[in-house]
């Protein structure tokens, strides 16, 4: 084999460096190696990251391959500069036995551009009543550790109880979408001053912050791994500073969407901008990024929920929520969190690499380039700008709330298990395994 | 000038006046004529785009489009193709194809009527969408008020009922207070949205204390889902708290009117001889929703868009 050679790589911001990337593995960082017949990557101004890991896709096969498949989303991930994505349950069928995670995990590997990990459902067919097969699906082949109703909250505070005891037995975590759903019959929207205004139903934060108060205490009585999914409110952020100064096991994401974007958007009754948990305030915008930037929440996650288009294109009500996230993940970070210098590249590389591949049990993902590390890596140009257009997004669908703004930082090449899936911006015909 | 109505709160001062002022002209003119018809909207087709059932707006619509002789399509989702799962921009795409020239939708969606204009070309008007407004019932009961008092500004205007659910209550917040009304909102807190806070409005929870000294008083309508819904705890409750009874009539000022947008329910929030009664402009709310939409039609649909006038 005769490998990269990436020339002057700026490693997690550092000072440039060269990386010689063999049998898929990183042989050598140095000031001017020697690569012999290594293919050259010239990486004059770029940010290399170890390879982004998301523990929250929406990949949507089985069921609803015209919004994405496990192929096309792989290929999304890896122009977004992923290495690693963790495929949510909620398909259809739902992923709640060995058989379906299997079959994801297996169109993962056929696809070769980011490595698919399959989140098992919590309760049989996300009904919330019975647990689904979690140790069946443990011992698969996928390996399952991360557990997910995502879509639906595991409501029934026994059963939750139950789940969180039970998969410490293979060391899994159970991943909440917090939602009370007593509390959000109907709900449209953030409740407050803008759903009120608009006629539309309130998803009030309390139904977020209840769910993940219960849930912290849960997982502190029996011991267990919690990880609350797509943390959106100034008092779940609070809950959860709570949660850590009590050292129970909890960790928490954050979307992009919600560090970014507020309810104001829906006065256009564009469903684009419907997603749940909804878009709320200015001022939970403001507290999920201190929470972010002061490692109270612990990682960001896309939530990367595509949509055919005629599940988009028709009332707000009628819509489906959710919006794409993996192609913009990582500049919408840049932008709110990089420039503002609240994260530096280390920083971004803890929330978005090293500590995601921890959560979701990756240990061949968040590892920081070094000699003898599997070469899951990203290069990023960070000056670059790019302007948001969803007929060039990969897959399908094309539910991006991003159109038509500009955003910094653009992903150059990404690299999975030595062999590039992205290079110069472009796809590559990916991992042949 | 507006080319759409979707929400009484982007009409200013000046238009909502403009749309008053033409409802008064509508009245002098078919009052002067032997046949109460106007050829203002003569070969304009007016789409009434009904997702819902409300006969009377479906036929106030109706009849001031036809009193401006206009062509009037009526589309009515139970006996059109909805039901087999079309989708609202394969209809509005239809109607754009069929040569519309307004559509007026009335649609259980909040937005609704607001999605339409990016699917078609026509004026649209929204004659209620969901939870969020219905503009034409504000101007009517704004001309209604206004038709007594002379004005607007300055009246103490008393809004009771399910605010919550209500696109009567949000239109009238917003035009009634463009004019210059003071309004009160009377609601059980259940009924009112957390957000209200931010609404140019009084909130009070005590009917009686809200009475006093009242101009107007406008009932809302309680709808049958809520009654089992923990909003109140039950409709005789309810109806004692907040019903507008014949004792609580008499303590209105001799020149205080009572509203009702319809339908009504007579013994929940409204006693039968207060509907009745010679305060109650409720029939009248009902004759110049007539008008007012004819001013609304005329004004969106004739001449600016330059074809035929």
């Amino acid at each position: 084999m005769s490998g990269w050679l990436i020339k002057g790589a700026s490693l997690l911001g550092a000072e440039p460096v060269d990386v010689l990337i063999r049998d898929g593995h990183i042989a050598e960082i140095g000031d001017r190696l020697d690569g012999g017949s290594a293919s050259v990557v010239d990486a004059d101004g770029l940010v290399m990251l170890p390879g982004l890991v998301d523990v929250h896709t929406h990949l949507r096969e089985p069921g609803r391959e015209d919004a994405e498949t496990v192929a096309s989303g792989s290929a999304a991930a890896a122009l977004g500069g992923f290495t690693a994505v963790c495929a949510m349950a909620n398909t259809d069928p739902v992923a709640d036995t060995a058989g379906v995670v299997e079959q994801v995990w297996s169109l993962g590997r056929d696809a070769g551009y980011v490595d698919v990990q399959p989140i098992g459902a919590v309760t049989v067919g996300l009904a919330g009543e019975q647990l689904a097969e979690l140790g069946a699906m443990a011992t698969s082949a996928a390996k399952v550790r991360m557990f997910s109703d995502d879509g639906h909250c595991v409501s029934d505070s026994r059963l939750m109880r139950r789940a969180l005891e039970y998969v410490k037995a293979f060391d899994g975590v159970i991943a909440q979408h917090a939602e009370d759903p007593k509390l959000t019959v109907g709900a449209q929207m953030h409740e407050g001053v803008v759903s009120a205004k608009l006629g539309l139903a309130g998803w009030p934060a309390v139904a977020e912050e209840a769910i993940i108060a219960r849930d912290a205490l849960l997982a502190g009585h029996v011991g267990s791994r919690l990880h609350v999914c797509h943390v959106s409110t100034a008092g779940s952020v609070e809950i959860l500073r709570w949660a850590k100064r009590n050292n129970w096991r909890v960790t928490a994401e954050v979307c992009p969407h919600h560090l970014l974007l507020t309810d104001e958007l829906a006065a256009t009754y564009d469903p684009v901008y419907k997603v749940n948990p909804p878009l709320r305030t200015a001022a939970d915008v403001e507290a999920l990024r201190r929470g972010l930037a002061e490692g109270v929440i612990d990682v960001v996650a896309t939530d990367h929920a595509p949509h055919a288009l005629e599940d988009k294109e028709c009332e707000w009500g009628a819509a489906r929520p959710g919006m794409m996230g993996l192609q913009t993940a990582l500049s919408i970070v840049v932008e709110t969190m990089v420039r503002s210098g609240a994260l530096d590249w280390d920083g971004v590389a803890e929330r978005m690499s090293r500590k995601p591949a921890r959560i979701a049990g990756l240990s061949d993902h968040g590892l920081d380039p070094a000699p003898g590390v599997v070469a899951n890596v990203t290069l990023i140009d960070p000056e670059a700008r790019w302007t948001v257009d969803g007929a060039k997004l990969a897959g399908p669908s094309r539910n991006t709330p991003y159109a038509g703004m500009t955003l910094p930082g653009m992903v150059r090449a990404t690299f999975l298990r030595g062999e590039p899936t992205v290079l110069d911006g472009m796809l590559t015909e990916g991992l042949k395994r | 000038m507006i080319s759409h109505l979707l929400s009484a709160a982007d009409l200013d001062r000046d238009f909502a006046t403009l749309v008053l002022d033409t409802a008064d002209g509508m009245a002098a003119a078919i009052s002067n004529r032997e046949v109460r018809k106007l050829p203002t909207l003569r070969g304009r087709t007016v789409v009434n785009l009904f997702y819902e059932d409300s006969t009377r707006t479906r036929v106030s619509f109706e009849a001031a489009a036809k009193r401006l002789s206009a062509d009037v399509v009526t589309f009515s989702a139970k006996g059109s193709s909805v039901n087999k799962g079309e989708s609202l921009k394969d209809t509005a795409l239809t109607l754009q194809a069929m040569g519309a020239d307004g559509v007026v939708i009335r649609h259980g969606a909040s937005g609704a009527a607001q999605r339409l204009t990016g699917w078609l070309e026509g004026s649209v008007i929204n004659a209620g969408d969901g939870t969020h407004e219905h503009p034409t019932q504000a101007l009517l009961d704004a001309y209604t008020i206004r038709s007594r008092f002379g004005r607007l500004e300055g009246l103490k205007v008393a809004i009771v009922g399910d605010i919550l659910h209500s696109r009567v209550a949000r239109s009238n917040v917003a035009l009634l207070s463009t004019f210059g009304a003071r309004i009160t909102l009377v609601a059980p807190p259940t009924l009112l949205p957390v957000g209200v806070s931010a609404w140019p409005v009084d909130v009070s929870y005590d009917f009686d204390t809200a009475l006093a000294d009242c101009d107007v008083v406008m009932m809302l309508r309680v709808q049958a889902e809520r009654m089992n819904d923990s909003f109140f705890p039950s409709v005789r409750e309810y109806s004692r708290r907040y019903g507008l009874d014949a004792v609580r009539l008499a303590r209105l000022h001799d020149d205080a009117i009572v509203m009702h947008p319809g339908p009504m329910i007579r013994g929940m929030e409204i006693a039968a001889e207060v509907a009745d009664s010679a305060r109650s402009v409720i029939v009248d709310q009902v004759t110049n929703g007539v008008l007012v939409r004819m001013a609304v039609l005329y004004l969106l649909l004739s001449g600016e868009r330059g074809t035929t006038a």
